[in-house]
């Protein structure tokens, strides 16, 4: 990667959204160009979506529910951990899924509308899993900050007067 | 008597800033855009915050030696060597001040006696003449071009030189044109300056915000460090306007009798401030870093949104301001800040608040977010639009 890429890059990551042409402003370079850095990008996989992070706490008819549960697994002869783990992260009420060291083996994110629902979810399906020993559920009660964002961050109200030296 | 007459010629003589004015009118304005503001967009990085409380927390909450923290004017000087390649001891060579403008007030008051003329360059920061004329010194203004891109030659340099001119103040990059001088540019001027024997205010409090080449300091120009006061501070590069915390470094008599002002006036600038700058010079850098590239994409973004409505504007090489000339609309700077502000809700700063050579021009500032940027400029073209 050069540093165009890694600026372009940079820039997209904090706000996917932005038209190529301010894009391009921004780094002084054609639109063209950039548009066509990105399109490689994408077919690279360097780029691999655009997402939009959005508070759902604030979406009131909204409930979400989230928990990180511990699980515990026997690994797989030959593929250790990654056979497991993709059979966990193909089930769509898995958000995330991470091999840790220490007391348990995967940490795995799972988002419900109710608590029962992801308590269906957990000892239906995860737990039957024939790998999975045991799991350990903990829900999320608030998000305070959430993939380097701060959720209900007052930083972006200016406090500055409005004309200075 | 009325109270007005008890009131110092000097200071009743002075003029209100023109941007007091501004601030005055676009304080009673709702929804507005501001690009007229002097300072960054960005709140004090965490880290230097939580230092600050930190200190407190320990206890350090009393007066610090005059002249700063030890410990603050060693990383100082380090960050001066490290960054500029000048050498300043910290015992006897650096002063912490309240904010650079409190350095640039002790600096005049440390060296200028009644009738010593003071150049200043034009377009220039608001502070300098009423700094110099309370001082007692006598401020003499040297109008940059713009076909010169605002940058002071030698020969206007020579042409203001008097045997009364005791020192001049340059701003590099400048505050309002973001014009910046390289080392090849800087050098003849310093000729002009060793020639007849002058001292430099070297205001440098944008040096880190330059953004496509190396900077160089005046002090670490040949010959140049003994007739230099150095001066800078946390407001830009660090985003510390409010904790009002600068520095000068020079020559360790000149330092001396600032210190001996500083001491009888201001007795030393705020502790828990000097804990963050302490800070912010050993773990600022990624900060600081950060911040300036998000700074460079603005700029690109502000000079081609403004070239292409059709207000030419050349590209700044420091600072955060563009300097952009609003001559095709037929307006004075005044009437088209002031006609933005109440149509548009944009507020810009007219430029002849900085020197008469800024009439026709705006002083625009791009630490703003890029979405306010962007809207700023979609509004500033319909205005352009109706206007021309
Ligand atoms: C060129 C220049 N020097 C000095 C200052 C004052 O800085 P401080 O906040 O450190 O007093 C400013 C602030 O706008 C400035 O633009």
């Amino acid at each position: 990667m050069n540093e165009v890429e890694i600026e372009l890059l940079k820039i997209i990551e904090k706000n996917a959204n932005l038209e190529v042409e301010k894009i391009a402003k921004l780094m002084n370079k054609e639109v063209d160009e950039i548009r066509e850095l990105i399109q490689r990008l994408e077919k690279e996989k360097a780029i691999l979506g655009y997402s939009t992070l959005i508070d759902w706490a604030k979406v009131m008819q909204f409930e979400e529910v989230t928990a990180m549960v511990d699980v515990k697994v026997t690994p797989a002869r030959g593929v250790g951990f990654d056979k497991v783990a993709e059979r966990i992260y193909r089930f769509p009420e898995v958000k995330a899924v991470y091999l840790m060291s220490g007391a348990y083996d995967l940490s795995v994110s799972v988002q419900g509308s109710t608590m029962m629902e992801i308590g269906n979810f957990i000892s239906e399906k995860l737990s039957a899993l024939d790998s999975v020993l045991s799991t350990t559920t903990h829900f999320i009660l608030k998000k305070y900050k959430h993939d380097g964002i701060i959720l209900q961050d007052d930083d972006d109200d200016d406090k500055r007067i409005v004309v200075s030296p | 008597m009325s109270p007005t007459s008890y009131i110092a010629k000097q200071v009743a003589d002075l003029k209100p800033s023109g941007i007091r004015r501004f601030f005055d009118l676009a304080a009673q304005m709702e929804d507005v855009i501001s690009l007229g503001v002097g300072e960054p967009d960005f709140v004090t990085p965490w880290n230097f915050i939580e230092h600050s409380f930190h200190s407190l927390e320990q206890g350090y909450t009393s007066y610090t030696e005059n002249a700063g923290m030890i410990e603050l004017r060693q990383e100082i000087s380090q960050f001066l060597k490290q960054n500029y390649h000048v050498t300043y001891n910290p015992e006897d060579q650096v002063i912490v001040t309240v904010g650079a403008s409190q350095a640039i007030d002790l600096a005049l008051r440390a060296i200028v006696n009644p009738g010593d003329e003071v150049i200043v360059v034009e377009p220039s920061f608001v502070a300098y003449t009423p700094t110099v004329t309370l001082a007692g010194g006598t401020p003499v203004t040297i109008q940059t071009r713009a076909e010169d891109d605002f940058k002071l030659q030698p020969e206007q340099l020579e042409e203001a030189i008097t045997p009364n001119t005791k020192a001049i103040i340059l701003c590099n990059p400048n505050n309002p044109t973001g014009t910046y001088l390289n080392k090849k540019e800087l050098e003849p001027l310093a000729a002009v300056i060793e020639k007849h024997d002058l001292l430099v205010l070297s205001d440098e409090i944008y040096a880190k915000l330059t953004y496509d080449d190396d900077y160089t300091s005046f002090a670490a120009l040949k010959s140049m460090q003994e007739r230099t006061i150095l001066i800078s501070g946390f407001s830009k590069a660090f985003a510390m306007t409010g904790w009002r915390l600068g520095y000068a470094a020079g020559p360790a008599e000149i330092i001396a009798a600032m210190v001996k002002i500083h001491q009888y006036t201001m007795m030393c600038a705020p502790t828990m401030a000097q804990h963050a700058a302490l800070e912010a010079l050993k773990n600022g850098r990624q900060s600081v870093q950060d911040m300036m590239e998000s700074y460079k994409q603005r700029r690109n973004f502000i000079v081609s949104s403004l070239n292409e409505i059709g207000l030419s504007c050349p590209n700044p090489g420091g600072a955060f301001y563009t300097f952009p000339s609003i001559q095709a609309t037929g307006l004075t700077s005044g009437e088209f800040a002031e006609q933005l502000l109440e149509e548009e809700q944009v507020a810009v700063v007219p430029g002849d608040v900085f020197g008469e050579n800024g009439e026709g021009y705006i002083r625009c500032s791009y630490a703003t977010s890029l979405h306010q940027l962007d809207e700023a400029m979609e509004r500033m073209e319909r205005f352009v639009r109706k206007k021309m």
